[in-house]
């Protein structure tokens, strides 16, 4: 006879424990993602599915394409580094589309949108070029400036009032 | 016995299973390989006009919820007398922009802030789930489909950069636009910034400008002595900025 009496419970709690064992296994391949652990304590899918996302913005590149004309006139001018979608919103829809007329782009308001950027406030750095309130007041900015390459053209004539100030670096 | 108790088990098991199958594994764009970046973003204070365009453009390329920001402009106002206690202000994350100032007595400055997609992030190392993580390339993100919305993450974030999206009720933060950079486009804040205060950046890249622009500015992190290993560099950064 063995030192124990009853080997037999023993035997059979230890079946029991391997089994539970197998069964956690079999859990635990369905249960567990087969992407995780790909790249570290994580599920991999989760990095490939955030690049699937769908986008809004198109990127320059996108306009220049057709908008060759602008993307020119543009290069040439202080607004070369601002990138299209920065005042016209997201176009990606306009940009994909079969049809890009469907999704005609609502033309900027320049008496809001200018302000954006150009209006003066002694918070923004010294040398960008702001403008005041006092600046042709009641006009909108693209009476004057073309928006895409925002030097004067010519000077606005018989608008220009004798209080009005021109907008320089540095605030008004 | 043993195929009844196997069917019993393997019922739930295989109900999720062809959940995963249905869903399909998404692709990535063929030419992006994980190991070849490692992402960051430089941020000139000097340029920063507080105009507001990139938190207009990542709340709208994102679906950022109306009152949350992946990324926000704080206005900091110094005075000379009380230079460690700077008053700050960011109203609705400066999406309209910021009042106008012709106060020129004391100092003014804009700071864009985002996730610093830390190489050693407090709040990956937090997260109870493993739901969020720091990508091979160098992106800290939520996998929406296992957070349980417990917000330990959003108060070791020491940047405040995470909320609880209030629909789906997940953490959200900044992921660095990973759709567009990983089909060679810069993200939306980068792309809509008129000044180019804000430039995406790849550390890994040995031709990208970055380098020379660490090596010839005076640069700094937020928070440093956190030591969270932050990505975002930040050109000029006063030493008033928390």
């Amino acid at each position: 006879m063995s030192a124990f009496k009853n080997t037999g419970h023993l035997l059979r709690f230890a079946g029991l424990f391997v089994i539970a064992f197998f069964i956690f296994l079999i859990v635990r391949h369905f249960v567990v993602p087969k992407s995780f652990g790909e790249y570290g304590h994580y599920r991999g899918n989760a990095i490939k599915e955030d690049a699937a996302r769908p986008s809004y913005y198109a990127g320059h590149e996108a306009c220049e394409g057709c908008h060759s004309d602008v993307a020119d006139k543009k290069s040439h001018g202080k607004h070369a580094h601002v990138n299209c979608e920065a005042c016209h919103g997201p176009q990606l829809a306009h940009a994909s589309a079969d049809d890009p007329s469907k999704h005609k782009p609502v033309l900027p308001d320049t008496t809001v949108l200018c302000k954006q950027c150009h209006a003066a406030s002694a918070a923004k750095p010294k040398n960008f070029p702001q403008v005041g309130d006092d600046h042709m007041p009641g006009m909108a900015c693209k009476d004057c400036h073309n928006p895409h390459s925002p030097a004067m053209d010519q000077a606005p004539a018989e608008k220009t009032a004798s209080t009005s100030k021109a907008p320089q670096g540095g605030k008004k | 016995m043993m195929n009844r108790r196997q069917i019993l088990i393997l019922l739930p098991a295989a109900a999720i299973a062809w959940k995963s199958v249905l869903a399909g594994t998404p692709e990535m764009s063929p030419n992006y390989k994980l190991s070849e970046h490692w992402w960051s973003m430089l941020i000139d204070i000097t340029k920063c006009i507080g105009c507001g365009n990139c938190v207009r453009a990542c709340s709208q390329e994102n679906n950022v919820p109306d009152g949350h920001f992946r990324t926000w402009v704080e206005r900091y106002h110094v005075n000379d007398e009380n230079m460690t206690e700077p008053v700050v202000i960011s109203p609705e994350g400066g999406i309209h922009g910021f009042p106008a100032t012709t106060d020129t007595s004391d100092k003014y400055f804009f700071v864009p802030k985002l996730c610093n997609h830390c190489a050693d992030s407090p709040c990956t190392q937090v997260c109870p789930v493993g739901a969020t993580f720091i990508s091979p390339d160098g992106v800290v993100m939520v996998d929406r489909t296992y957070c349980l919305g417990c917000a330990y993450c959003v108060q070791a974030c020491p940047y405040g950069c995470r909320y609880i999206h209030p629909e789906l009720e997940v953490a959200d933060k900044c992921d660095l636009c990973y759709h567009r950079i990983t089909q060679g486009l810069t993200t939306a804040c980068c792309e809509n910034c008129p000044t180019g205060a804000r430039q995406l950046a790849d550390l890994k890249d040995p031709k990208d400008p970055i380098h020379e622009f660490l090596r010839t500015h005076s640069v700094q992190v937020l928070k440093p002595q956190m030591a969270t290993g932050a990505k975002v560099f930040y050109n000029e950064l006063d030493g008033s900025v928390h």
